[in-house]
């Protein structure tokens, strides 16, 4: 990380860290095995090291737990969002890139402290979604699930590398509370298509309706509120969303 | 878009040979890999007891005090490569190996014919029979773990070559075990990834499992064997598990929770006297004796096993004693026991040792002493059995080991190979941040400027 006096990787008006001291490849390898901290089990995460102003000690005595995890979540932007308008509840954003990572870091320190009292209840995390989404969240803790614009892996031996398939969407289905939801977009029509049928065909997700999709303040958001979204609206690009709820199945 | 600054590698020469000591240990390294621990499994009423060493097969049948030949005219290929997996499942009806040869083979345990031969996509890893004999389960190396149904468990039916589907999967990660609970309701998979994963078995396995019981999760290091504690109080039963961060835990299945863990690498540390060898603790192999609350532990270090008790009411494992094998080189590689037996049968060997003549050699002991007089103690001490007095003696050992007497350096040689195999394989290598980025130049997948 590039450090001098004048501290250039912070943007002086702004007061937010600078995207091109962060700049990282778009692409990074799920199947390697990296090193990083994996928390033990959900009760070993540390929400004071997360959310220092609600949690002040390592217990968490609070109670409350993480209920939105955005897996991918690149620059921030949707948690950033979403802060907002939910300020009552815990969310947390996944990310497999190191740089990545330290940008949200950056970015969501700098807005707590521009804005006292706000942002306390996002937070981001370096990890390997797709092999410890366990170590994080207990049966049914979560209520929502965002995965936008995730890498498509065209090749079609790299199809398992995807984070949305078969098998991983149990995994998923574990964490999600019954009724909560999962929210895909991507802007690659393939992959939409993909991710549509992996949830049509797997018994424990139902679709949305058209109502419900209208009525969800998150489903506003999926096409906006990140770098990816924005870019592909610049680029008068279409995008394909699927949003499905977790539903007990019936056998 | 510019690059971030790249941290050079200081020297070329340093690099170049480097490099080439990286490329030499991993082709040591693949090597080693190779290497398979010899595996045993007895027959529920100890009707019949198999050892497998590499691709070699051996059935003793123990009333009948005779080897068993192995018919396979199922039309399938023969296993070719070494076996990784053996189990007898179906209250002992059916007996199922497997291995790198991706070879998932079924035999009937009356007659020893192959009833099915199924095609594995993958080195298969762990086996798992469903209790009534309707299904295989079998994991390969990549975490997915593949469901096969059965036509019929009598063996006169025509030999059918069936296709398997996936069950579940553990994402990218190697599944070291895999077992049905006793009531058949839950089949739990391990990896080395640490985890331990429940899961509901379906009642259509063909559709996929999809609903996740629990997750286990508490181990530091890979999980390397998995068996339940089923007593007639616990019909569900408990599980306990072993690993390399040399612990056995115990966890109630039904929510993931951890309720105790035995420190069994300490303990096995604490009877050593010299303490040059660091990191050899791994557990290898757990097995339970059935009908009692005990379960023997093999320890990579330990010259014998580690019996455990486990208290059931108050939930906790504690150790109850150190059997030794003294006289002679003896880690035990796998371990077997039967239902009524009260025996724990033992085996050491590995195959494909490099430099060795003696590719398919093993040695079998039995430890006695399992029978209870009441439920919370032993009718007498457990005691390692000399050669004339296992059942089947002479004849038996011959057929499973291959030969009655082994030189011993063979089996010291075996047990240090197996732990450098099972290291290599399951524990992630640490590269230092240069090593880290000289193998990134190395990388073939840049793009052409």
């Amino acid at each position: 990380m590039l450090e001098n006096k004048a501290n250039p990787t912070i943007n002086k008006s702004t007061g937010l860290p600078r995207k091109r001291f962060y700049r990282a490849r778009a692409h990074s390898n799920p199947l390697s095995d990296s090193h990083f901290p994996i928390p033990l089990s959900p009760s070993h995460v540390d929400y004071s090291l997360h959310y220092p102003q609600l949690f002040p000690s390592s217990d968490q005595i609070n109670g409350s737990k993480i209920q939105f995890a955005d897996i991918g979540c690149g620059f921030g932007g949707l948690l950033i969002s979403l802060s907002t308008l939910f300020p009552e509840t815990l969310m947390i954003g996944m990310e497999l890139r190191d740089k990545v990572t330290e940008y949200v870091k950056e970015r969501i320190s700098r807005l707590r402290v521009a804005n006292p009292g706000q942002y306390q209840n996002i937070s981001v995390v370096r990890t390997n979604s797709m092999k410890y989404i366990p170590n994080y969240f207990e049966k049914g803790q979560l209520s929502k699930m965002f995965f936008l614009f995730p890498d498509p892996h065209f090749k079609e031996k790299n199809h398992r590398r995807r984070v949305i398939s078969p098998h991983l969407l149990h995994e998923y289905a574990y964490v999600l509370q019954v009724g909560g939801i999962i929210y895909t977009i991507t802007d690659v029509e393939e992959l939409g298509e993909w991710m549509k049928s992996c949830l049509e065909n797997h018994p424990m997700f139902e679709a949305l309706s058209q109502e419900e999709l209208e009525a969800d303040p998150a489903v506003k958001l999926l096409s906006t509120a990140t770098e990816e979204g924005q870019k592909v609206a610049r680029n008068g690009g279409q995008t394909f969303q699927a949003v499905y709820r977790r539903i007990v199945p019936a056998s | 878009m510019e690059d971030p600054p790249i941290e050079e590698c200081e020297h070329d020469d340093v690099n170049k040979t480097e490099q080439d000591t990286q490329m030499e240990e991993s082709k040591q390294n693949n090597k080693d890999v190779e290497v398979a621990p010899a595996l045993i499994a007895v027959h529920p009423t100890q009707n019949s007891v198999a050892v497998s060493v590499g691709s070699d097969l051996r059935v003793f049948n123990v009333p009948e005090d005779c080897a068993v030949t192995l018919v396979d005219e199922s039309g399938g290929a023969s296993h070719n490569d070494s076996i990784r997996a053996i189990k007898y499942g179906a209250n002992g009806k059916l007996f199922v190996s497997a291995g790198d040869d991706k070879l998932v083979k079924v035999w009937s345990t009356e007659s020893w014919r192959c009833i099915s031969t199924v095609y594995s996509e993958k080195r298969v890893s762990a086996l798992a029979v469903s209790n009534d004999g309707l299904h295989v389960c079998f994991a390969d190396k990549f975490g997915v773990v593949w469901v096969v149904d059965l036509p019929g468990v009598d063996g006169s039916e025509a030999p059918l070559n069936r296709k398997a589907v996936p069950l579940l999967g553990h994402y990218c990660s190697i599944i070291t075990s895999l077992e049905f609970s006793p009531d058949g309701r839950f089949i739990v998979s391990a990896d080395r990834d640490f985890k331990i994963r429940v899961t509901v078995f379906p009642k259509k396995p063909l559709d996929g499992a999809h609903e996740i019981q629990s997750f286990c999760l508490g181990h530091k290091e890979f999980v390397s064997c998995l068996a339940f504690i089923c007593t007639p109080d616990y019909l569900q039963g408990i599980l306990v598990s072993g690993s390399g961060d040399s612990t056995v835990r115990m966890w109630d299945v039904i929510s993931g929770s951890l309720l105790d863990t035995c420190e069994v690498g300490a303990k096995a540390e604490q009877l050593k006297f010299d303490t040059s060898e660091a990191n050899c603790s791994t557990v290898t192999d757990i097995c339970t004796i059935p009908d009692c609350t005990l379960i023997a532990v093999a320890i990579q270090s330990l010259q014998g096993i580690m019996l455990l008790s486990c208290n059931l009411p108050s939930e906790t494992l504690s150790v109850v004693k150190v059997v030794s094998i003294v006289g002679e080189n003896f880690i035990p590689t796998s371990l077997g026991s039967s239902i009524s037996g009260g025996l724990l049968w033992m085996v050491t060997g590995a195959s494909k040792l490099s430099g060795s003549d003696h590719s398919s050699l093993s040695r079998v002991k039995v430890i006695s002493g399992f029978r209870k007089s009441s439920p919370d103690s032993l009718e007498q001490e457990p005691v390692v059995l000399g050669d004339c007095e296992i059942p089947g003696g002479a004849k038996l050992l011959e057929k499973l080991q291959g030969s009655i007497s082994i030189d011993e350096k063979v089996f010291s040689a075996a047990a240090e190979a197996v732990k450098t195999a099972m290291c290599n394989l399951l524990i992630k290598k640490q590269y230092s941040v240069e090593k880290r980025e000289c193998r990134k130049r190395t990388r073939n997948d840049k793009k052409m400027r």
